[in-house]
């Protein structure tokens, strides 16, 4: 297989704007090739866009409005997990010899069709994720004896750190008990617990090696994939205190690139929920079984951002289809000692961990400098 | 007749498939295991509730029923981890489905 190699990134910023997402999309090309000049889109042979907006034609769309004749163009949608499944298609067409370089462009708005998933009737009446979020962190909390302040250190640490990020949706710290005593939404999950839908675009572009070297001085290599789909469905789920999609996920990402768990020095989750965090560095093997929050709190406490430096999705905001790019970029800006104040210190590999529906689909990247 | 067929008349069946006997869920015309044609097992069924929250003062918990099929169900009274339940009301509004275990 060849080599594949993140070459160039734009982001703006997460809002809750009300904008076309053909406009949207363009956002972030945009501020890529801007801020890639080396980038000649006349030698881009794929442009992949990741959403969940049920407009059509939306890749040669922003081809077009790009000024990009590409050889593939299409759209992607896998709920919230779009974006890397984005990452691993593009991955796949340049590692088979089919296309050198590929424009990926995720984006959402914030009333996004793909926030519910109306086919999954297991659910009967109790379809919005903050349904499956607080039986995940009822199941949790009972297996693990954790109490809710517990957890709302998760969302203490993430909006933290998301005031360090310039394209995050929110710009306020909070304390424990602040996200205790925001609108309880259910028994086990409060307004701050949550991730917030918002409209936000991001653009990669992945290369060749040969391409990848000729472009940049520090290409970042994509060196472990891993993904599971374990069903589609909520209630299929094998645990409601673990994410089975997501440990299988991360030991074959982990595996091809030769890595283990500990040799990770910055990482994005998929915090969708502020349960989701120790259920997903459990599940990667960041911690054992029960043990994430401790993990969490040490790193809160240390002021350490290697996880979820950026904010995850609680500080930076959801926009589906755009979130596994911006984690990705993220992980890249880290790699490349450009991550401004929330840069960790030196970091050689990272991981990005993105998934959808209750964790029923789980994507794992491993990137490394 | 279809599961939703039954459940829009406010009835619970479970699917089973004709040939091999799996119990095929969430509903389908032919199995996911052996495509065989999906009939319909008439109950009552006893579940037992796995987790539950509450969303202001209503109890929602996660039923399963055979070992195999999970649902999200409302519930009257605070449910307790192992519970033994039944339905009590389930059927088809706007679209999506709805259940009540007591």
């Amino acid at each position: 297989m060849n080599k594949v190699g993140i070459v160039g990134y734009g982001i703006t910023p997460f809002t809750k704007d009300d904008k076309k997402i053909e406009s949207i999309l363009l956002d972030s090309a945009k501020e890529l090739f801007k801020n890639n000049q080396k980038i000649n889109r006349d030698d881009i042979d794929a442009v992949l866009v990741s959403t969940n907006n049920n407009s059509k034609y939306l890749s040669p769309i922003l081809s077009e409005m790009a000024g990009i004749q590409p050889k593939i163009a299409h759209t992607i949608e896998s709920l919230c997990n779009s974006g890397t499944n984005s990452i691993v298609s593009a991955y796949s067409y340049i590692a088979s010899g089919l296309a050198d370089m590929i424009l990926i462009t995720g984006a959402e708005r914030y009333d996004s069709p793909g926030q519910i998933l109306e086919w999954d009737n297991s659910r009967g009446e109790y379809k919005h994720p903050i349904f499956w979020a607080s039986i995940f962190a009822k199941s949790y909390k009972r297996k693990f004896s954790i109490s809710d302040e517990q957890l709302a250190i998760v969302s203490v640490k993430n909006h933290k750190q998301a005031k360090e990020n310039p394209n995050a949706l929110s710009n306020k710290t909070y304390t424990v008990e602040d996200v205790i005593n925001s609108k309880k939404l259910t028994e086990d999950l409060r307004l701050l617990d949550c991730s917030r839908p918002c409209t936000g675009s991001a653009s990669i572009i992945l290369a060749s090696e040969d391409k990848a070297k000729q472009l940049t001085d520090k290409p970042i290599w994509i060196t472990g994939i891993g993904q599971k789909t374990t069903s589609a469905g909520f209630t299929k789920n094998s645990s409601f205190s673990s994410m089975e999609s997501t440990k299988l996920a991360g030991q074959t990402a982990l595996k091809m690139a030769n890595k283990n768990s500990k040799d990770i020095d910055v990482a994005e989750i998929h915090d969708a929920f502020s349960v989701c965090e120790p259920m997903a560095l459990e599940s990667l093997g960041f911690s054992v079984g029960g043990r994430g929050m401790d993990m969490i709190n040490e790193l809160h406490d240390t002021n350490n951002f290697k996880i979820n430096p950026r904010g995850g999705l609680i500080g930076s905001g959801h926009p589906l289809g755009a979130t596994g790019i911006a984690q990705t970029i993220e992980i890249t800006q880290q790699l490349q000692s450009n991550a401004g104040k929330r840069q960790v210190d030196n970091p050689k590999v990272g991981l990005v961990h993105n998934m959808s529906a209750a964790a029923t689909s789980s994507t794992v990247l491993v990137l490394e400098t | 007749m279809s599961f939703e067929s039954k459940l829009n008349e406010g009835e619970f069946f479970i699917p089973e498939c004709t040939e091999c006997k799996k119990i095929v869920w969430p509903p389908a015309e032919f199995c996911n295991h052996c495509f065989g044609v999906v009939s319909l097992k008439e109950g009552p069924f006893e579940g037992k509730i796995m987790e539950f929250s509450r969303q202001n003062e209503q109890y929602f918990c996660l039923v399963e029923f055979e070992n195999t099929i999970k649902i999200i169900a409302n519930i009257s009274k605070i449910p307790i981890i192992g519970q033994k339940v039944k339905i009590s009301k389930c059927g088809i509004n706007a679209g999506n489905y709805f259940f009540q275990v007591i």
